[in-house]
């Protein structure tokens, strides 16, 4: 896609209430809002609840669904199974839920015991057979899916110093990745067949990384390459040479992207289609695409756009919607998500 | 509970005088009042230290000065000074100072809350703790935390 000479607009589509409390995480339903699917998504909150929510005839997003009555402190984050039949949830109350999703109804069918306080994060890998969660133990647990919605720790990974803010997997091989408030992401596989996983490299400081907590991590369509952001106010982009399947291949530095953010940088989302999303502290959403007018020093990230007051108080997850329109949802302190549509300035729509 | 005061015996300061806000020259009732450096010392001065009968301001950990505030920026920074550099309460301190601004302060509000260049032994550590919004939500979430931040605000809302 062509960004060039165009002038964007992230337009404001829908103001969501609901939530009494901050709103922490927002998470798409895979395979919705493409090829006539309507699109749901499922917002989590302080308040202890997660909401689904989907659009209806007309366009508009109506509240599905309320979770509630089975965390018992703030639900952190939320991850559809690449399915869209499970939703897990990971909440400070240190369990992590699963619920099956029939119809219009959820039922909560696991509960994930194990971290000692709590859960931060929760992330599937790509077919569905693991699932990955982190907390503020430091420690970085792997689930494997087993029949009648059992779930078997098969690891505990230790390597992180602090706690852990973020597990991710990549989207083409069963590769994790991790962040910290140790200010480093870790990346973890697996030893052969022996369900023994280990970290094979470790990307800090001497990295060209972040100076401070890393917050959020999101890979690209093809899982070469990752956008991180930070407490240090700076997107950095890695890239690996991954292609072959090859998990050892290591992770390398791209490009710093500073200045666009003048507070904590919380989230960091990559559309199918190339852009990259931030939400930070001050309020703001930003875009950023690659740029192509530099060929000699190598791949390079410009600024789309910048949406200042995206909402009233700090934007705490920003999230793309992978079906046929450039829908974007963020979730934020005021206790709204909202949903915009990355629209050209003469009000036309993208595609 | 605490059994061993981390410092026992802190030099109290006298209480500075209570200005009145309301002295200025009004000349538009309706026009609205920036918040400035006295209001947020107003707010946070009563804040009683967690483990002696005095207040923050009696026992110098924060002042006036160490107030930076931009009201048009939505924009304050608390800066205060531990009574002693290895004070293990600089974070219970912090988060009633960030706490009290929470409930005090328009919503609008960005705050940082930090101690003082050099007076603390883990200055940075203590920092990013203060300033990691996840850690302070799960702490206010700890009924027992809860209740010593409530004990030490309840004299600043007399």
């Amino acid at each position: 896609m062509n960004f060039e000479d165009e002038n964007f607009e992230l337009r404001e589509i829908q103001r969501l209430e609901g939530h009494t409390d901050k709103v922490w995480s927002v998470a798409w339903k895979p395979a919705t809002g493409i090829n006539g699917v309507s699109a749901v998504f499922a917002s989590c909150s302080g308040d202890k609840t997660v909401r689904i929510w989907e659009e209806d005839s007309t366009g508009s997003f109506q509240c599905q669904a309320v979770l509630e009555e089975t965390h018992t402190r703030t639900v952190r984050s939320c991850a559809w199974s690449p399915s869209g039949k499970f939703l897990a949830t990971a909440s400070f109350d240190a369990t992590t839920a699963i619920w099956e999703n029939v119809g219009v109804d959820f039922e909560c069918v696991s509960t994930l015991e194990g971290h000692d306080n709590e859960v931060k994060s929760v992330s599937w890998n790509n077919s569905g057979s693991l699932l990955a969660t982190c907390g503020r133990d430091k420690s970085v647990w792997i689930w494997e899916v087993l029949p009648g919605n059992e779930f078997d720790c098969v690891s505990v990974l230790l390597g992180h110093t602090q706690d852990v803010k973020m597990v991710q997997w990549n989207p083409s091989m069963d590769t994790l990745f991790s962040c910290s408030y140790d200010n480093t992401i870790k990346v973890w596989i697996e030893d052969g067949d022996s369900d023994d996983w280990h970290c094979i490299q470790t990307l800090g400081e001497s990295n060209s990384g972040h100076t401070s907590t890393v917050w959020s991590l999101s890979f690209d369509a093809s899982g070469d390459k990752m956008v991180s952001c930070s407490d240090d106010l700076t997107i950095k982009v890695w890239t690996s040479k991954m292609q072959e399947g090859d998990q050892n291949a290591p992770w390398e530095h791209v490009c710093t992207l500073s200045g666009y953010h003048d507070r904590t940088i919380f989230s960091v989302h990559w559309s199918r289609e190339g852009i990259i999303a931030s939400g930070a502290a001050d309020d703001a959403i930003c875009l950023f695409v690659e740029n192509n007018d530099n060929e000699v020093e190598g791949p390079s990230f410009k600024l789309l756009l910048k949406k200042e007051k995206a909402h009233e108080m700090d934007v705490n997850s920003v999230q793309w919607n992978s079906g046929d329109r450039r829908l974007l949802a963020s979730a934020s302190d005021d206790g709204t998500v909202k949903i915009w549509e990355l629209v050209r300035l003469s009000g036309q729509k993208l595609l | 509970m605490v059994s061993e005061l981390i410092n026992a015996n802190p030099v109290v300061y006298k209480k500075k005088e209570r200005r009145d806000r309301g002295a200025r020259t009004v000349l538009d009732e309706y026009a609205a009042e920036p918040i400035d450096q006295l209001e947020i010392f107003d707010h946070i001065r009563d804040i009683k230290d967690p483990e002696h009968p005095y207040s923050l301001e009696e026992l110098k950990v924060i002042t006036e000065d160490a107030i930076d505030i931009d009201d048009q920026r939505s924009y304050v920074r608390v800066t205060f000074t531990p009574t002693v550099e290895h004070c293990s309460m600089a974070t219970v301190i912090g988060l009633c100072l960030r706490v009290k601004l929470m409930r005090s302060l328009p919503s609008r509000y960005k705050v940082d809350i930090r101690v003082a260049p050099g007076s603390h032994a883990t200055e940075t550590a203590v920092n990013k703790q203060l300033n990691d919004k996840e850690r302070v939500a799960a702490a206010l979430e700890n009924p027992n935390l809860v209740d010593m931040v409530d004990e030490c605000l309840a004299p600043s809302y007399a």
